[in-house]
């Protein structure tokens, strides 16, 4: 029964038509939601459309959206990241302690990103080295990173940042595009390309629909996902050079949490969370969807814990709501 | 005779082998060293202490463990601790004169109802466990906060008997230790001789069998989660009775420790794997860990890292162990269903 089932699926695949229709239509209906929110929050707040407003609503989600670019990567491949949150303030404190030490710009820049980068390939290898679920090694790395911010800062906070690092925060390119923002969308292009376009995408892809055939067809599945771990390492090296940037202070708790909203936008992006599917657009519509509702809500002055029971709900919704339609789908035919 | 010695000789190998002997010589080995530094650790009444301070890890630990078992996680159930705990400190501080027993029960049936919940979506919906538990872990954190407006439930405003009960010595042991005694007892009979305890190993095992044996894995699933709420509920009521005081940030984070005191008890993530005994002395590691850091000088701000880097080193040393059977985690079973 499995094999009659995974046949239908693949005859769909091959016809694309209805594979395509059903991608197409999820991300209709985040566009649509998105719509809906935003005519919402235009109501709910005669300030909402004034364009530095709406400039400052991206600056609380590109940070993270950066890491969700890399991550619904690493998800499509069967993989997770629990965590992203700890290399970030892992990161910050890289950056905190060269600042302190009186290094340049650049070089704090590159501190962190090649700590992100190094965190990411940790978890890399310990998943493909020694066979483990990248869950459990991802939960372990997740107090080990944020524990050694602890060790490092205790109850301290680092603030001696140069003067100009403010700017990959608190910058803006041209009007009210700010550094963040745009970086987000070129790197989201890019993404869109690397996953749709590549050889490298189809490997993610093929890695995540079945990854012992993809084994036998000459991929090479460990390295491939050793690739994708140091790749979201790498960006949460990235999104912390912006957070702390526009914080400008570097505290153990930089961060916390982060990694349920971070996984929420990939999931609600319409990724598979047991891998094989998955697009960049509906990502990057979920980023923004979720930007303007928190945003939304903040304009109604609900606070953040509150927000946290709304981001849960469409966690589950989002990911319910399929299933739900399909099994009144079949009652019906 | 010489066969008998033989048996012997491949049950001690045994036994050596064996991940509880293992882990309990390594327990054993900390202790002694931390001796060294401050004998005063290793007395019989703080090590008595020491247990009584994990007891509630324990308890959450195998609720965990039997989620575990069936190849899901519960990332909630800190947050089911602070919403129960939260609920059981209101009713008390709002009904002074209702009955102990009354108040505790009502926070079991709502820690329960809470782990329906997840259970349900698991089991009816075939959300992966982590993202319903991921969810509802953010959503039950947020109701507390709902329920309380952000406000604590102090000391003063809860009845003596209602913080005092789990403090209760019987022959020099505090309630805290004997509840979890009575728990681990009871989830060992139900792990090794109740039908719906053994159906979990084989649900998590290999979900296909399970199936074709006649087991529904999904129900299996639901109940882990049931009992995981149930056990949650109750660890609610002991952590606000433990610490006094009831706010939104009850337990925050706690999740975390408990599945460490699973994996590094050798309980399988992948599922099917893991004993009562192996649990419980996870958590005992984590237990002498936390208790003993500042009795040698070690700022509590190692803890997490430490914790952190025996979970990775934990889980490498299960991956070996288990290397024979290739599973992957996260995949649902394909079952053939109709």
């Amino acid at each position: 029964m499995d094999g009659i089932m995974s046949q239908t699926t693949q005859a769909k695949a091959t016809t694309g038509v209805s594979w395509m229709s059903r991608l197409k239509t999820w991300e209709a209906f985040l566009l649509l939601i998105t719509a809906v929110v935003f005519v919402l929050n235009t109501q709910a707040s005669p300030y909402f459309l004034d364009p530095w407003n709406l400039s400052d609503a991206t600056f609380n989600f590109t940070e993270k959206a950066v890491v969700a670019l890399p991550l619904a990567l690493l998800i499509i491949c069967r993989e997770i990241d629990l965590s992203v949150a700890s290399i970030i303030a892992l990161c910050s404190v890289v950056m905190g302690l060269l600042a302190q030490a009186g290094f340049s710009i650049p070089v704090l820049v590159l501190g962190s990103l090649i700590a992100g980068t190094f965190c990411g390939l940790l978890n890399g290898v310990l998943v493909t080295r020694f066979d483990i679920p990248s869950i459990v090694v991802t939960i372990g790395t997740m107090s080990l990173f944020r524990g050694i911010t602890y060790i490092i800062l205790g109850d301290t906070a680092l603030k001696n940042y140069p003067s100009g690092f403010e700017y990959f925060g608190q910058g803006y390119v041209y009007w009210v595009f700010s550094f963040e923002f745009v970086s987000f969308l070129v790197l989201a292009a890019v993404f869109y390309f690397l996953l749709h376009r590549t050889n490298f995408g189809r490997r993610t892809y093929a890695i995540g629909n079945n990854p012992t055939a993809a084994f036998y067809s000459g991929i090479n599945v460990a390295r491939h996902r050793l690739i994708l771990f140091c790749l979201v390492g790498l960006f949460c090296g990235l999104a912390s050079v912006m957070l702390t940037s526009r914080l400008g202070s570097t505290r153990p708790t930089i961060a916390l949490g982060w990694e349920l909203s971070i996984i929420t936008m990939v999931v609600l992006g319409g990724v598979n969370i047991l891998g094989g599917s998955g697009t960049i657009s509906g990502v990057v519509i979920a980023v923004f969807l979720m930007g303007l509702v928190t945003f939304g809500l903040g304009l109604l002055n609900v606070p953040g814990i509150v927000m946290s029971i709304i981001i849960g709900l469409m966690l589950i919704a989002v990911i319910a709501m399929p299933i739900l339609l399909r099994r009144f789908k079949q009652r019906r035919g | 005779m010489s066969a008998r010695l033989r048996v012997g000789v491949t049950d001690m190998t045994n036994l050596l082998k064996n991940r509880e002997t293992q882990l309990a010589a390594v327990i054993l080995l900390m202790l002694v060293l931390i001796g060294f530094v401050n004998p005063d650790f290793i007395a019989p009444s703080n090590l008595l202490s020491v247990y009584t301070e994990s007891s509630i890890l324990i308890i959450l630990a195998l609720a965990q463990m039997l989620v575990v078992l069936t190849r899901c996680i519960d990332l909630s159930v800190a947050a089911n601790v602070a919403l129960t705990g939260m609920v059981v400190a209101m009713i008390n501080s709002q009904y002074p004169d209702l009955a102990l027993p009354a108040v505790i029960a009502a926070g079991i049936l709502l820690g329960t109802l809470l782990g329906m919940i997840n259970g349900l979506m698991v089991w009816k919906l075939g959300i992966p466990a982590i993202v319903v538990t991921l969810g509802t872990m953010s959503i039950y954190r947020g109701v507390v906060f709902l329920i309380s407006n952000g406000e604590w439930v102090n000391a003063h405003e809860m009845s003596s008997s209602f913080i005092n009960m789990p403090r209760t010595e019987i022959f020099g042991v505090q309630g805290f230790a004997i509840i979890s005694v009575l728990i681990i007892a009871a989830v060992y009979i139900f792990t090794e001789k109740r039908p719906l305890g053994r159906e979990m190993y084989a649900a998590g095992n290999s979900p296909t069998a399970a199936f074709y044996t006649g087991i529904d894995v999904g129900r299996t699933q639901f109940w882990a989660f049931t009992i995981s709420g149930m056990l949650s509920g109750l660890c609610g009521y002991l952590w606000i009775s433990r610490y006094a005081v009831a706010y939104v940030d009850v337990a925050l984070g706690f999740e975390l420790q408990v599945v460490a005191a699973c994996v590094i008890g050798g309980v399988s993530i992948m599922g099917g794997i893991g004993t009562v005994l192996g649990c419980v002395l996870g958590a005992l590691f984590l237990g002498v860990i936390n208790n003993a850091l500042p009795v040698i000088g070690i700022s509590p701000f190692w803890q997490m890292a430490i914790s952190g880097s025996v979970i990775v080193i934990a889980v490498i040393a299960n991956s070996r162990a288990e290397r024979k059977v290739g599973r992957i985690i996260l995949r649902k079973a394909t079952l053939a269903r109709g």
